[in-house]
């Protein structure tokens, strides 16, 4: 059980509510099947690799396109709905600026769109941008550019706020300021939902990570939970003759991996695969390594894990659908 | 300038976001762009100085130019201005309804769609922007043609500048209908240098820049069939006050319908992809 879950307010509905979510693009099912519920008040990361899902889940969640089969709703209201309401709001990925219009002209024209909206000056001051108010869109740096996506994001003051790979090609010193700003902000109880393929990112800034591949979720939880899904060791040997059948039923063992004299095994419980190729084998220059949270990304989101060549056959991938770890966030509907 | 007087604007779903705020800083932009400036309002001027105010012009009357056999109300110079303030509203209103090329091609049009602004008011806006566009070139032609002395209506007839004027301005409207058309056919950001070239290629077409009653035979067949034919002869039939054709106004509607047509195909499917 999780803290953000205390945060929800009783009885609201989900910020998001996601059920058997699918998109296809004529042959590519870029959303498979997506089942998920996001309370008020929680910092979530959908991260994944390119081609997971992430934006196509995005903009289904902003009504940006519909879903081929399931339903959507934000805060129990259709996406349109949420956005007209000004209780949504997003980052969308580069591009969405007028090169010709000034920072504040930007926000002032997307100001007098929203029912009731923050004052300009607010939010520019909020995103750190005060300073080049009067300036062109196209002369703002990237970061600069991205700060004003964020301010217009802020003037409807939406509850809950979504980031599309907001720091792509930032350098991390815009990064780093971009996530301040970010962080003091939902310390207020915004809501935010954002996509990245940076793991450190997720790890550092969300409560929560949703970690997608090829459009379903493979892991849900905390960023412990999420490491823990894949904390497993690796235990390399030298061995000669190795019998890979054999090296599989190996208890602990989750993979087998055989390049020449050298053994690969992934193990959930490193030290007995250990014990068993010192003592049951002829395996010698035995080593064993800790995985990251870059290899449970690797592990849970990559194609190509373990030699069966299927890549939902390692025991760490779960089936479709069936999330490894199930939050519970939003359960007291 | 204060923030909060954007807070006043209060859009309502449907025609939600026309508003002063955002038609005032559309205009604005509209000042800042030289290049459309350049074509919306100095070309047609510069134009009318170049071919219109010779002095011969003074005392010709314009029957002379369509082969009309009852004299027109006004001289030669007045209906070249006329010739001249069509071809600028037209490029005016095509290169502000082309104004979503580049608003696509930049993800403006995106963005926007996560406001409440809807897609037909976004249109709307458009369309105003490239009218008002319209009326400078319109304003800019007429004023400085009369600074210069030489177009001249016959006395009495002083109220077909205005007549003349409402015209072209409303005509262009056929012009924005046909920018936002290839706006959306074209996402690109140089989408005026091509439109430059086709309404140079269809102003010559529909006999604006030269008397087609002196052209080949074939060739005034085809006029009958281009876009600023109908507007052509519209434009100037109160200033020459001769005969009426239905057809001229069939011309008009029928392009008018045909570029809304494509510019509101070709916006669903926008609204829909993106």
């Amino acid at each position: 059980m999780r803290i953000e879950k205390e945060l929800q307010p009783a009885g609201g509905p989900p910020a998001i509510d996601l059920r058997d979510l699918h998109k296809n693009f004529k042959q590519v099912q870029a959303v498979r099947g997506m089942t998920l519920s996001i309370a008020s008040g929680e910092i979530v990361a959908l991260l994944g690799p390119n081609g997971a899902g992430k934006t196509t889940t995005i903009d289904m969640v902003l009504g940006l396109s519909q879903p081929s089969s399931g339903s959507v709703s934000v805060y129990g209201i259709q996406p349109r709905q949420a956005i007209d309401s000004g209780r949504v709001s997003a980052v969308l990925q580069t591009g969405g600026l007028l090169k010709d219009l000034t920072v504040e002209e930007t926000c002032r024209y997307t100001a007098s769109l929203f029912p009731t909206a923050r004052p300009v000056d607010e939010v520019l001051q909020r995103a750190g941008i005060s300073g080049i108010a009067d300036r062109r869109v196209g002369k703002c740096s990237g970061g600069e550019q991205q700060r004003l996506r964020f301010a217009m994001a802020l003037l409807p003051d939406p509850e809950l706020l979504i980031l599309d790979e907001p720091t792509t090609g930032m350098d991390v010193e815009g990064r780093r300021g971009f996530w301040a700003a970010i962080r003091q902000d939902a310390e207020r109880g915004r809501t935010v939902l954002f996509a990245t393929h940076y793991l450190e990112e997720a790890d550092a800034y969300a409560d929560r990570i949703i970690l997608l591949r090829h459009g379903v979720v493979v892991a849900d939880g905390t960023s412990a939970e999420v490491k823990a899904l894949a904390a497993g060791r690796t235990v390399r040997a030298t061995l000669h003759g190795a019998d890979e059948a054999e090296l599989r039923i190996i208890p602990g063992a989750e993979s087998v991996e055989i390049r020449g004299e050298t053994v690969l095994i992934h193990a959930n419980d490193g030290d007995s695969v250990a014990r068993y190729l010192l003592n049951s084998t002829s395996a010698r220059d035995l080593e064993i390594t800790a995985r990251a949270l870059e290899d449970a990304f690797v592990a849970l989101t990559s194609d190509s894990v373990g030699p069966g060549g299927d890549p939902r056959t390692p025991a760490d991938i779960p089936a479709e659908g069936q999330p490894a770890v199930t939050s519970q966030a939003g359960g007291s509907r | 300038m204060s923030a909060i007087a954007a807070k006043d604007a209060r859009p309502t779903r449907g025609l939600a976001g026309i508003n002063p705020t955002v038609l005032g800083i559309e205009i604005r932009r509209l000042l800042r762009n030289r290049r459309t400036l350049i074509f919306a309002l100095i070309l047609p001027v510069v134009l009318f100085l170049f071919v219109g105010t010779n002095k011969s012009y003074a005392n010709l009357n314009a029957a002379g130019v369509v082969g009309q056999a009852t004299p027109a109300h006004a001289n030669v110079s007045a209906y070249l201005l006329v010739s001249m303030a069509l071809y600028g509203a037209a490029l005016a209103t095509t290169a502000g309804g082309a104004m979503v090329s580049i608003e696509r091609a930049q993800g403006w049009s995106r963005q926007l769609r996560i406001t409440p602004l809807s897609p037909t008011s976004y249109i709307i806006i458009k369309t105003m922007v490239a009218m008002v566009l319209g009326l400078a070139s319109v304003i800019a032609v007429f004023v400085v043609g009369s600074l210069t002395g030489v177009p001249h209506m016959l006395p009495g007839f002083s109220y077909l500048w205005f007549v003349s004027a409402a015209c072209v301005w409303i005509g262009a409207l056929v012009f924005a209908a046909l920018g936002l058309f290839i706006g959306y056919l074209l996402p690109s950001e140089n989408v005026m240098q091509f439109l430059g070239l086709v309404m140079a290629a269809i102003s010559f077409a529909g006999g604006l820049f030269y008397p087609l009653n002196q052209a080949a035979k074939i060739l005034q067949d085809i006029a009958k069939w281009t876009p600023m034919y109908g507007l052509n002869q519209l434009v100037h039939s109160p200033l020459l006050g001769g005969t009426f054709d239905f057809m001229w106004v069939v011309n008009a509607v029928a392009w008018f319908a045909i570029f809304v047509t494509g510019a509101v195909w070709l916006f669903r499917r926008d609204t829909k992809r993106v």
